[in-house]
């Protein structure tokens, strides 16, 4: 691919899925939860931009909708509640320590490797000019999910987990022009649902062990249970 | 298409309508005449279907593979509701679970119902999975209902998982809808099966892999296939039992159902390409995996409700490995065992709520003597699991004869495996059967209160299956064969 014969616009779109890319990893270095919360409205910020320039190029007006969905829901409504729940929770300060930091960097640049690998295939069949952007947007997937398997916070896997759906959004944007309106709606209130109700389970799992530090979560894998059997019997 | 429309609404209003209902008993009720209603509908439905073929329109489908999973769904969530009525009220003397958590979970019920019944009668991909992870959304806190610290964690671990694995199923979504947007005529309609499947063979082998291989890991988080099963063992035992039943009989059946759908595609489009059988080969490795592993994983359990959780993954590993290998009748065989297994499940999940009540725990060790006790209870366990362990004459058995059959027919090495999986799976369910049932009585162990209807019926259902197929039943699952695989077995 020459990036010389790209359009203005279609190069624009190509800074902008790098730059969500690269919040990803801005994302998986960042210890303070507030300052996870506004990288990730600005990568939701990102993609309602994205969104407006590909409806722009590809002239899909429907996309305008999204746009303005994704802008509202990803960049304002669910940072203001991630926010308002740090607050409630009395996390401003918390700052986690990271572990391996080097290690964990260089896997999530290693997964994005990987996504290039496995979307190569595909971009081969030159179907679209934008195939690059599908590598990208799995890229901001795995590392959403690489987020979610070294953080033990609770507030930060949901970040995660969130920006996980920002590349899917993105991949369908970009590979496909954003799905067909239903679809987008259904899912966007399936994302805003899963959002509240991750608040309700932040307040739930401070109940019940006092911290939200998920890897206390252990009583029910199956060595705990174990454990557990073999406690009970020796008490007998 | 009215009937159809009248499926998805009743439990759509009966979830609005039990938000708001404060009394108890009367929300009990009507969780139970919401469900009986749809329970009706959906049999109309299918007599209509049965007369007059397959209807569709833009938003929905009915065929023979899905009206008998509507029919299945909307059947055990009548049981299962009626079981509930007197189960969760004893729950609530007890004091597991306020007032308000009840009208939540009434609420919760019939949400779940409707995203099932969705999942299944939509015509759309997209909107499959936006069913489908509404149906994680509206169950996660029914697992955490109780609020003890292990049911907090079963439902985070529930949620997270199966949430990362559903996100793998939107991003083979869209790379499906990418293949299509170039082949099919309105690009708008690039997520309609019926479109997809005319266009079928056109689509590029290159992306209907790879998309494959996302919407498999997927879906499959969903069907709780090894090694992607780790939430369903834990959401199964802390929920609340009426959960663990519909969990296991319907959650798991609409998961395979997207699965099998997205496999008649591939195979469509694949037929030419290098690996015309990769989705099979796929279906059959992880079917096996699950099969075989959960079938160990028996043997260690300590908690009932566990133990029968780890019997689903191995069950729905069989129905997976029969659609692997394809063919009229490993597909047969796979589709009666998604049948029977729901129908057998459930009761069995019915039941072990009941006894647990009886032990006032669900410790396996410390369940003892059901048959002394209340004999009903007892019974209903020991035949229940007969049943799901594949003793003839019940329907499981039919089931599981035609799999090895089929597997026999056309990979003769992998019966030793399969008939070693299930001599595996049977020790694991005995050794920890037989105590429960014919053990010592403790003391001031006392009969409770119970409904056993619904248990009876699912097991003379399973039993009439295993003696004698119904015919009409026998040409149903055909049509939904022929619909597969292109070729009938009758």
């Amino acid at each position: 691919m020459n990036l010389m014969h790209l359009s203005l616009l279609e190069q624009t779109m190509l800074v902008l899925s790098a730059l969500a890319l690269f919040l990803s990893f801005a994302l998986l270095a960042q210890a303070r939860l507030t300052t996870m919360v506004h990288l990730f409205a600005w990568q939701g910020g990102l993609l309602a931009l994205l969104t407006a320039v590909v409806a722009t190029v590809g002239g899909a007006h429907h996309l305008y909708i999204s746009a303005l969905l994704t802008l509202s829901l990803k960049a304002l409504l669910i940072p203001w509640m991630l926010h308002r729940l740090i607050r409630r929770l009395q996390l401003e300060r918390h700052q986690e320590r990271l572990e391996r930091q080097a290690l964990v960097m260089m896997s999530g640049a290693a997964l994005v490797i990987f996504s290039y690998w496995v979307v190569l295939p595909v971009a081969r069949l030159e179907l679209a000019d934008t195939r690059n952007v599908v590598s990208l947007s799995l890229g901001i997937i795995q590392l959403g999910m690489l987020l979610m398997v070294v953080r033990r916070q609770a507030v930060a896997q949901v970040i995660g987990f969130m920006s996980m759906e920002n590349g899917l959004f993105l991949a369908a944007v970009a590979a496909t022009q954003g799905m067909p309106l239903v679809v987008e709606l259904g899912i966007a209130f399936d994302v805003l649902v899963a959002a509240v109700l991750f608040g309700v389970f932040f307040f739930h799992i401070r109940e019940s062990i006092d911290s939200l530090d998920v890897d206390l979560l252990t009583r029910l894998s199956e060595a705990e249970q174990e454990k557990l059997a073999s406690e009970a019997e020796g008490d007998a | 298409m009215n009937e159809l429309y009248l499926i998805l609404a009743l439990p759509a209003i009966g979830a609005v309508v039990l938000g708001l209902v404060r009394n108890l008993r009367m929300a009990s009720w009507i969780n139970l005449g919401v469900s009986a209603a749809t329970f009706v509908v959906s049999v109309m439905l299918a007599l209509r279907v049965l007369e007059q073929g397959p209807m569709h329109s833009d938003k929905l489908l009915v065929d023979p593979f899905n009206i008998y999973l509507l029919v299945l769904t909307s059947f055990i969530g009548l049981t299962t509701a009626i079981f509930s009525r007197p189960y969760m009220e004893h729950v609530c003397h007890t004091g597991q679970c306020s007032p308000q958590r009840m009208r939540l979970y009434h609420s919760m019920f019939q949400a779940f119902m409707f995203t099932m019944l969705l999942a299944l009668s939509t015509n759309n991909l997209g909107i499959l999975w936006v069913a489908v992870e509404g149906a994680t959304l509206a169950t996660v806190l029914l697992v955490s209902l109780y609020r003890t610290p292990e049911a907090i964690e079963a439902a985070w671990k529930y949620f997270i998982l199966c949430g990362v694995g559903i996100a793998q199923a939107l991003f083979g979504t869209v790379l499906l809808y990418f293949a299509a947007q170039h082949v099919v005529p309105n690009a708008e309609d690039g997520l309609n099966w019926l479109v997809l499947y005319q266009h079928a063979g056109e689509l590029s082998p290159t992306v209907m892999g790879l998309a494959f291989v996302f919407l498999l890991v997927g879906y499959g988080t969903k069907v709780g296939l090894v090694p992607l099963h780790q939430w369903l063992p834990d959401a199964h035992s802390e929920g609340p039992t009426p959960m663990s039943a519909v969990l296991s009989g319907l959650l798991l059946n609409v998961a395979l159902y997207a699965v099998v759908r997205i496999k008649m595609l591939t195979d469509g489009a694949l037929a030419t390409s290098g690996h015309p059988h990769m989705a099979g080969y796929l279906l059959m490795g992880f079917g096996l995996t699950s099969f075989l592993v959960a079938g160990l994983f028996l043997h260690r359990q300590r908690d009932i409700k566990r133990l029968f959780s780890y019997s689903s993954i191995e069950h729905m590993g069989l129905a997976t490995f029969g659609f692997g290998i394809g063919g009229p009748l490993g597909t047969f065989a796979a589709l009666l065992h998604m049948l029977v297994h729901s129908i057998t499940k459930s009761s069995i999940f019915i039941t072990v709520g009941h006894a647990s009540h009886i032990a006032g725990t669900q410790a396996i060790d410390h369940i003892r003597g059901l048959i002394r006790t209340q004999p009903s209870v007892g019974w209903g366990l020991l035949f229940g699991v007969a049943a799901i362990a594949g003793f003839p004459p019940f329907g499981v058995f039919t089931s599981e004869f035609l799999l090895l059959s089929a597997t026999i027919q056309s990979w003769p090495w992998l019966t030793v495996s399969l008939l070693t999986g299930l001599v595996i799976a049977l020790a694991g369910l005995f050794r920890h059967l037989h105590p429960m049932v014919y053990g010592a009585v403790p003391e001031g162990q006392t009969a409770v209160k119970v409904n056993m209807i619904p248990v009876a019926i699912h097991l003379l259902l399973v039993l009439w299956i295993g003696l004698a197929i119904p015919a009409f039943l026998a040409n149903w699952l055909d049509q939904a064969v022929q619909l597969i695989t292109g070729e009938g077995l009758l």
